[in-house]
């Protein structure tokens, strides 16, 4: 899947994420993340962006996450819905294979 | 008839802390809506959260409902997708105003059944009734598929359409509830009413209960989770129906062993609805005897 | 006059002394003008040099006031400006308003302190090892036998009340600024090598009720503020209205309902927070379903309880700590709501502590592990953030210590494998209840079999934590440096956890 804008989802509320796309000049993938649980979870939670990111075949773009607690299946959805407004992929074009 | 369905707790879907920790509350069956409670501008997202929360473990034990989108509008199709390929138990369609309607739901359901490996036939439908024209096809509309578990009454947007107000006592929507009743009854399934708005008046949300149970209600839409406990006690039944239950099916076990086709039960016969009834009772009862 | 002499006697090897003036005891009583004011300060800084204070000693609060508290910030900063240092700080508790202290433990003003609790900036520092030496967090109860047994010596007890006569006859139920009980400021008043009152309000003699009595005061001076009663309670002690923690707080309900221990004149208490408070809504339906009233409530009084007092359904409130402005004013003028001292409340070694006659009490935990060892000190991050409070005395003396607590915080699991940090242990701990099951303690089978006849589904607290960890994931351990920099002690003054630094 190629990333041809800066796109947002999700929150700052409580138990949910902001997920920010964008291209990345380099050609490679950069996954920076906040979290108001770090210390127990950034581990955790950088495998479930990097493996959603893997699913839906993105190889290159720049992910900015400020988690504020939000759990895997929320994660998943955020990082899903922002890379497929980063794509211009509508509704009626999503590859259901790949989330 | 099923299972019981006395209350299906709405949870706004765009709205990811809800998503996170409504199965601790034991509604009979969550809704998902990606319908009216959730902006246009997040359709998309919402719909990535119900997918993913419809396959979360937590989420497995309990009926999932999702108020989908119309088909006539941008995010419909993509929200059946999204919810038959994770798994969701019934597809609830909003504004369902003629039998079509019902039919061309079905057809992308079972379209999205076939791409994504579900079984036919497996995700059941739940039709909303929620104009004048509506109510006036409840008979075809409740008919119109095998998937259909029930119909529901949508009342913000029927008021509207009959140009007046909810009252507390609800004389306006009489006609239309007592329509959907007749036609799930004609049709063999359930009658759902709709949502009690004012999420803190408990007295009022418990007099409209009351009053929906006595008309025949199976279920009613719920928007807050103290409801759930409420409305559990008025669809419960008292010890003395409890009692009377059990009394009945004990008829019909020892009359099962003795090989008697009749079962009787102080000197009165007791026919199979009787006893499908007193099944019915029981399970009622199980989340609590009224108070 | 007889002007017979008597030269010293000694009688039966007893040391007496003759008779020199009718005022070698009270010079005071000379000055007439001045005699009844004279413990009448204008500044605090006079009351200070007067009391002797000197670097390295030990000075108190009291924490009735909780999140409204303005004296010890106050005292602190004048403290300081006068060059003291080293001193010891024993305040019952602290909250995030006493963040300026971390200024003056930069400052070596303070270089130790006993607590029952901290939070906000303060403890975050601490944490990181702001203070060299560590911090001492007590119960409620424990706090009183480090008094009484001489490890905590309390020099100078800085003590905030809404009026006080001009002989040091105070109380919070009358004035402005009324706090209610004064319990935890009776064990400094009755304890400390000089007392120093601050008043908002100096009232005719004699001033009733008197919590703290004229016998007990060294000093009184007028202060502008001494705390904002309207923030006693704050977020903490209102009724909630959140779904999830009424789910908790009815399943709590009917587990006191078929514990055994829901009979007429039964006694109870609650903690503070949002889940334990609606408990005590939930058991009024059954109170009055089941014509139960209740002998006392204990602790920690809330509006709730105030109202099923004046209902009728619980006969006697015992008020160590008023939660907020309708206790405080219950306590003026209901008689059956009494002020109690924290000795009287919950010290292991009083000769009567109205814990030791508790049949239920709810708790909280911000981690319980599978085996019921609850941690309410430390955050699943290991940064300090709550309190010790009264929860291991009631958890060791009630009939039935239930926590409620939700499984999940977020993305932080309350129940968890081990806690990072013991405060109760779990052999107290009887049953937790949490919004997606209930477990009893296996030593309490005689609870596990009156829920279970009762139809109350039961999880073991291993499927709970598994629960927990499906929700968040496995946390990370977490990492530590070697530094001590709290010791927890049980209300014996044992150590029964040390907090380690937590590493960045």
């Amino acid at each position: 899947m190629h990333i041809s804008q800066r796109s947002y989802a999700g929150t700052l509320e409580s138990s949910d994420l902001l997920v920010e796309v964008a291209p990345c000049e380099g050609g490679h993938l950069e996954i920076d993340i906040t979290s108001s649980v770090e210390k127990q979870f950034e581990a955790a939670i950088r495998r479930v962006v990097s493996a959603t990111l893997d699913e839906m075949g993105v190889k290159a773009a720049a992910i900015v996450v400020n988690d504020k607690g939000a759990l895997d299946c929320v994660i998943r959805a955020r990082v899903q819905a922002a890379v497929m407004r980063a794509s211009g992929i509508g509704s009626n074009d999503i590859i259901w294979g790949a989330v | 008839m099923g299972h019981l369905r006395r209350s299906m707790l709405f949870v706004p879907s765009s709205n990811a802390a809800m998503l996170s920790n409504s199965f601790i509350y034991t509604p009979d069956a969550i809704m998902f809506d990606l319908e009216d409670s959730v902006s246009l501008r997040e359709k998309d997202t919402a719909r990535m959260l119900v997918y993913n929360a419809l396959q979360h473990p937590l989420y497995q034990d309990i009926e999932t409902i999702v108020r989908v989108n119309g088909l006539d509008s941008d995010f419909g199709r993509a929200d059946v997708k999204a919810v038959v390929k994770a798994g969701v138990n019934v597809v609830r369609l909003a504004k369902t105003d003629s039998v079509q309607d019902v039919i061309d739901m079905e057809m992308v359901i079972a379209e999205a059944e076939i791409e994504f490996g579900r079984e036919l036939g497996s995700t059941k439908m739940l039709a909303a009734i929620e104009s004048a024209m509506g109510i006036n096809n409840a008979v075809e509309i409740a008919t119109g598929s095998s998937r259909l578990i029930g119909i529901a009454l949508g009342a913000e947007d029927y008021v509207r359409d009959l140009r007046t107000q909810r009252t507390p006592e609800g004389t306006e929507l009489l006609f239309a509830r007592c329509s959907i009743l007749q036609a799930a009854r004609a049709a063999g399934i359930m009658a759902f009413d709709t949502v009690y708005s004012d999420a803190n008046n408990e007295e009022g949300f418990l007099k409209e209960a009351e009053h929906i149970k006595s008309l025949g209600f199976d279920g009613k839409s719920l928007i807050n989770p103290r409801q759930i406990e409420m409305i559990h006690n008025v669809f419960a039944p008292s010890q003395k129906e409890v009692d009377h239950a059990h009394a009945v099916i004990e008829a019909a076990a020892e009359a099962e062993e003795q090989g008697s086709g009749v079962v009787s039960l102080n000197g009165k016969m007791v026919d199979a609805p009787i006893i499908e009834r007193a099944r019915w009772t029981l399970e009622r009862a199980k989340s609590g005897i009224k108070q | 006059m007889n002007s017979k002499t008597i030269g010293d006697t000694k009688l039966n090897n007893l040391e007496l002394k003759p008779f020199v003036g009718a005022h070698e005891l009270t010079p005071h009583l000379l000055n007439r003008e001045g005699k009844k004011s004279r413990k009448l300060f204008k500044t605090v800084q006079d009351a200070v040099r007067n009391s002797g204070l000197q670097d390295g000693m030990t000075i108190s609060f009291h924490h009735s006031f909780r999140g409204g508290d303005k004296t010890l910030n106050m005292v602190m900063d004048i403290v300081a400006e006068m060059g003291l240092k080293n001193l010891t700080l024993a305040s019952s508790s602290l909250s995030d308003v006493h963040t300026p202290l971390v200024g003056h433990i930069k400052n070596g003003v303070v270089s130790k302190i006993y607590t029952s609790g901290l939070r906000g900036e303060l403890a975050e520092q601490i944490s990181r090892g702001l203070l060299e030496e560590p911090i001492h967090i007590h119960s409620h109860g424990g706090r009183v036998h480090l008094v009484q047994s001489g490890e905590l010596e309390i020099d100078v007890a800085f003590l905030g009340v809404s009026t006080s006569d001009e002989f040091g006859n105070a109380n919070a139920v009358t004035g402005d600024s009324r706090c209610g009980s004064l319990g935890y400021a009776q064990i400094d008043a009755q304890y400390a090598r000089h007392v120093i009152v601050l008043t908002e309000q100096v009232v005719p003699f004699p001033n009733q009720p008197a919590s703290l009595a004229q016998d007990q005061v060294d000093s009184v001076v007028v202060v502008d503020q001494v705390g904002d009663a309207s923030k006693i309670g704050g977020g903490a002690t209102r009724m909630t209205s959140n779904p999830r923690e009424l789910l908790i707080a009815r399943k709590a309900a009917e587990v006191i309902e078929h514990s055994g221990y829901f009979k007429q004149d039964f006694s109870m208490q609650t903690g503070s927070g949002g889940a334990s408070l609606a408990v005590t809504r939930f058991l009024e339906e059954k109170m009055v379903r089941n014509k139960i009233s209740a002998s006392f409530a204990l602790g920690g009084i809330t509006s709730t309880m105030v109202d099923l007092h004046e209902k009728g359904l619980i006969q006697t409130l015992l008020d160590v700590q008023s939660f907020d402005a309708n206790a405080a004013d219950s306590l003026a003028r209901n008689p059956n709501h009494i002020e109690i001292s924290a000795n009287q409340y919950a010290n292991p070694s009083s000769k009567g502590a109205v814990v030791d006659r508790l049949d239920v009490v709810i708790l909280s935990a911000l981690e319980i592990d599978t085996e019921y060892n609850v941690n309410v000190i430390t955050g699943s991050d290991g940064v300090i953030r709550g309190a010790s409070g009264g929860h291991s005395d009631t958890a060791a003396s009630a009939n039935l210590t239930i926590i409620v607590a939700p499984l999940v915080r977020g993305r932080i699991p309350t129940v968890v494998n081990s806690v990072l940090n013991t405060v109760t242990v779990g052999s107290q701990i009887d049953v937790l209840v949490t919004d997606h099951g209930i477990a009893v303690n296996p030593e309490r089978e005689d609870i596990a079999e009156q829920l279970t006849q009762a139809g109350i589904p039961l999880m073991t607290i291993e499927q709970l934590q598994a629960r927990a960890e499906l929700l968040t994931g496995k946390p990370e351990p977490i990492a530590y440096h070697d530094n001590i920099v709290g010791y927890v002690r049980y209300r014996d003054g044992s150590v029964i956890d040390t907090i380690k630094q937590v590493k960045e």
